[in-house]
């Protein structure tokens, strides 16, 4: 089959993120991914449905791949060469459609679970994510960076049952695909939910309003109750969209510290707010949909002491001064993919469940702002990396059409 | 001998006329056959001797006795100085507060009092910085007193150095400054250039707290002045002053009110061309005007309010009269509207006015845009006495950028009344009950004032009510060569051109309009029938 194609190639990773600072269609065209045909991945075994790609979306993490900036630490967590792709709605072979819940979990590498009707990303110990499986599922952490299952941004793809999720008829396809993206997002928000459940009037800031910071936005309007959402973004559609998914100030990114300091009525350490200066209390969480040095630098800053700054948005390499960070004993949290999550009233739901509801609450189908051939992906990649700028959210590609479906 | 103020009925050989545009000018020519240009009184000749005058005044005070007959051993004296806000520009030194304060302490120092506080009164304003004080004061005062921390601000936020005076029969109640409560005697020393200040203002505004303030500084009372340059009869800001006054005079300590005024001559030598009328220019005054706008265009804003506000003003003093305070301000309403006034016959259905770098709550800082609706709608619209120089209903037209650029330090709360106040209403009214609250109270803002040199988080709120009665008066509001997004966000309609302006104004007055220009500088205040 004809599908887009990531292989271990050093000299193209370091091209690539040279050329994205100019500009994002060059580093398509001249790294790591290529437009080939590829072989067949055989099929890992029983309980593995081959899943035929309908809509795959771009991802912030998949162009931090295209784009050369991915972190060294995924390095044994992929196995090369992969078809990209982890945000997938397609249909299997008796043409019912699925949402991928992309995590290549427990039951997918053949390991007991963590715990009964644990989720794919559930868990303490990542060895069946590095490892290749007794059934000869090389690592991988997810679909879309293992070797043996292609991916999204192919016709086709290995998915094990515990991945897929059924749709509903009455669910577009273009609302399905934004599933994944909700589902993380919502998990940010409850990891910050977290730490509110016993907070009076609780403040949340949120930095970047693009998919996964209106994803997050969703979550808390939805799942963490009486929480007041404050969220700085770059663009006027990304804000406009951020106040109709239910935030209740958004303001332009450099004067989020502002917004959040009259919202609990703090101090701003300093005579001066022309910028940079930490806020003497400030949000009880932040959750940074961004992931730059700047983003968690301006997170810890507006969290109040003590308080928790949940990193969504995935950073990479940073430089940041943490003596803030130290002194305010502020926690400094994750929130990768989804899982099992404990609700506000101490009830268990699994995120890919909650985001579907999500997905249909809000019609998310509004956030897919244009769709591209595999063919077009240098157009597509150059899209997604300046989604903000040119006023779009999520892209994606659509093989509805390719004759490779037939 | 100076000529009066002057009406110009426009006609198709006058010149374009100059509009101030913030930090900036330009020529625009009004329509010819309906169009009329005030032009203020030039500037009054001062008095030679300024010192003598002031001396004179506290030997010859109106309706008190002398001043020295009032300074005995042991006695706590408390001298209350108007601050930075006047004059605009700030007086080329010796200013007159300097002169006042040498004098009463010459007469203190010869009483024996040395029980001596020297406080400005800075009401809910920003913290003057040093230098300015040491400008309005002089050196020897400054370093005399200051380091002793016998020369200070006034802090409306201290709660253990206010004090109640007493409540009026509408219940206000007039808080001031404790040090000046407690004191035998206090001796304000004024500097006047409008109508609006001085008086019972100067103690009752410039020495009180916030609570204090609130009974006359809201929508209500400034939607209901009308104006605040004009008759204090049709000012329900003045007349809660004035009850304010009789409560201070009948309960509070004695005070002893030393009044000032100054002409228009607000611009050296090489901006003269400012005070003069466009039809009058010579060939230096064109060429002045020329090099001055291309100069500055080409600079960047800090550079431009740099130098204009590094101008000192070679104003001259027309007056000065001390005693009771209500007798001397009658008087120094006299030499104020002998120099500002000039009769004008009936409204336009248009006023356009040119905004210039400077209003009294942006000395040394930004000109932000909530300053331009107060100077716009607040003092340039209320520069009447009658009646508005626009029909209700009708059109008032600004000259301004409009930048969206605030001064941190000296404005911090009006960085977040623009974003999060105006972008919810601009109803003086309804921001009232909202929001001033919450701004009031503001533990930051509170810190800010208090330490720092910044305006009090209420701030911004008054600016905005200030312009309440013209805001509410003008059917429409259009700023020719301002930002935007800036402009709507005020509420009111951008302009690129004063064509334009003209254009949008025709769906609310017609193709037609009568139209009024107010000619800044210099000041005046228009006596409409």
């Amino acid at each position: 089959m004809k599908a887009l194609q990531v292989k271990r190639a050093p000299a193209r990773f370091g091209m690539a993120r040279i050329a994205s600072a100019v500009a994002p269609a060059t580093a398509a065209r001249i790294g790591p991914l290529e437009y080939r045909s590829v072989d067949d991945p055989s099929s890992p075994g029983d309980g593995w449905h081959r899943v035929t790609t309908r809509l795959a979306g771009i991802c912030g993490s998949d162009l931090s791949l295209v784009e050369g900036h991915a972190s060294t630490y995924f390095d044994d967590f992929v196995s090369f060469p992969f078809v990209p792709g982890h945000e997938v709605v397609g249909h299997l072979d008796d043409g019912s459609r699925v949402v991928l819940e992309p995590v290549l979990g427990h039951a997918a590498r053949g390991v007991a679970l963590p715990f009964d009707g644990a989720c794919p990303a559930d868990g303490d110990d990542y060895a069946h994510l590095a490892t290749t499986s007794r059934t000869g599922v090389e690592a991988g952490l997810q679909t879309g960076f293992c070797c043996s299952t292609g991916g999204g941004w192919g016709p086709w793809f290995w998915a094990h049952e515990s991945q897929l999720h059924a749709i509903p008829d009455d669910v577009p396809d273009e609302r399905a695909v934004l599933i994944e993206p909700l589902a993380g997002g919502i998990h940010a928000a409850l990891t910050a939910g977290a730490v509110l459940r016993d907070t009076q009037d609780p403040v949340v800031a949120v930095i970047g309003a693009g998919t996964v910071g209106l994803a997050v936005i969703a979550g808390l309007k939805r799942y963490v109750p009486g929480v007041r959402i404050v969220v700085g973004g770059r663009y006027p559609h990304q804000l406009a969209l951020a106040k109709a998914v239910g935030a209740d100030i958004v303001v332009p990114s450099s004067k989020l510290d502002l917004a959040v300091r009259r919202e609990v009525g703090c101090h701003i350490i300093g005579d001066s707010p022309a910028g940079g200066q930490y806020l003497s209390s400030g949000a009880h969480a932040t959750i940074d949909a961004v992931g730059s040095s700047d983003s968690i630098a301006d997170a810890i800053r507006i969290t109040r002491p003590r308080g928790r700054v949940v990193l969504v948005g995935m950073p990479a390499d940073v430089k940041l001064d943490l003596t803030g960070l130290w002194h305010r004993e502020t926690e400094l949290k994750g929130a990768y993919t989804y899982g099992t999550e404990t609700m506000a009233d101490g009830t268990t739901a699994r995120t890919f469940d909650l985001a579907a509801d999500t997905a249909n609450f809000y019609e998310a189908e509004r956030l897919l702002s244009a769709t591209y051939r595999l063919g077009e992906h240098v157009d597509a990649i150059a899209h997604a990396s300046s989604a903000g700028r040119r006023g779009a959210v999520k892209i994606a590609f659509d093989m509805r059409e390719t004759k490779e479906h037939n | 001998m100076p000529r009066p103020g002057f009406v110009l009925d426009v006609d198709r050989s006058t010149p374009p006329i100059l509009f101030w545009r913030g930090e900036g000018f330009s020529l625009e020519k009004l329509p010819a056959d309906r169009s009329r240009v005030i032009y203020p009184p030039e500037p009054l000749p001062g008095i030679p001797d300024v010192d003598g005058a002031i001396r004179n005044a506290l030997l010859n005070p109106h309706d008190m006795e002398p001043l020295p007959a009032l300074l005995v051993p042991n006695m706590k004296l408390t001298i209350v100085f108007d601050d930075a806000s006047l004059s605009l520009p700030k007086m080329r030194r010796p200013d007159n507060r300097q002169r006042i304060i040498e004098a009463v302490l010459d007469l203190a120092a010869a009483a024996g009092v040395d029980d001596i506080h020297i406080i400005a009164a800075l009401g809910l304003h920003r913290r003057m910085h040093d230098y300015e004080l040491r400008h309005v004061l002089g050196d020897r005062i400054f370093d005399a007193f200051h380091p002793r921390g016998l020369l200070y601000q006034h802090d409306a936020e201290d709660p253990d150095n206010l004090a109640v005076i007493g409540t009026t029969d509408h219940g206000e109640i007039l808080e001031i400054n404790k040090r000046a409560a407690d004191s035998d005697l206090i001796v304000y020393a004024n500097l006047n250039q409008v109508a609006m200040d001085g008086g019972w203002k100067s103690i009752t505004t410039g020495l009180a707290s916030y609570r204090c303030l609130s009974h006359h500084h809201n929508p209500e009372s400034l939607q209901n002045t009308r104006s605040l340059m004009g008759d204090r009869d049709h000012s329900a800001l003045h007349k809660s002053i004035w009850r304010m006054g009789k409560v201070l005079r009948d309960h509070g300590p004695k005070i002893f009110q030393v009044e000032t005024t100054i002409n228009t001559q607000a611009f050296p030598s090489s901006f003269g061309f400012l005070a003069k009328r466009e039809w009058e220019w010579n060939a230096r005054d064109r060429a002045t005007y020329l090099a001055t706008t291309k100069s500055l265009n080409r600079l960047p804003n800090s550079a431009k309010r740099k130098i204009f506000h590094s101008i000192e003003s070679p104003y001259e003093v027309t007056s000065v009269q001390a005693g009771f305070t209500p007798s001397v301000h009658e008087i120094t309403l006299e030499h104020v509207y002998k120099q500002h006034l000039v009769p004008v016959a009936g409204q336009t259905d248009i006023l356009t006015m040119g905004i210039p770098f400077i209003c009294p709550y942006n000395p040394e800082g930004v000109m932000n845009p909530i300053l331009v609706m107060c100077m716009g709608l607040g003092y340039l619209f209320n520069m009447y006495r009658g009646k508005p120089l626009v029909k209700e209903g009708g059109v008032v037209i600004m000259t301004h950028p409009t930048y969206k650029e605030f001064n941190p330090v000296h404005h911090p709360s009006y960085i977040d009344f623009y974003d999060e106040v105006l972008a919810d209403t601009t109803d003086p009214a309804v921001m009232s009950q909202k929001w001033e609250k919450k701004y009031a109270e503001d533990e930051w803002y509170r810190h800010l004032y208090r330490t720092g040199n910044a305006y009090h988080g209420v701030h911004p709120f008054y600016a905005w009510y200030w312009g309440a009665h013209g805001q509410q008066h003008a059917g429409k509001v259009i700023i020719v060569g301002g930002d935007p997004p800036t402009v709507r966000r005020l509420g009111f309609t951008p302009a690129s051109t004063m064509d334009d302006a003209f254009e949008i104004a025709s769906d609310v007055v017609g193709r037609s309009p009568s139209i009024t220009h107010l000619h800044v500088p210099g000041v005046l205040v228009a006596d409409v029938e």
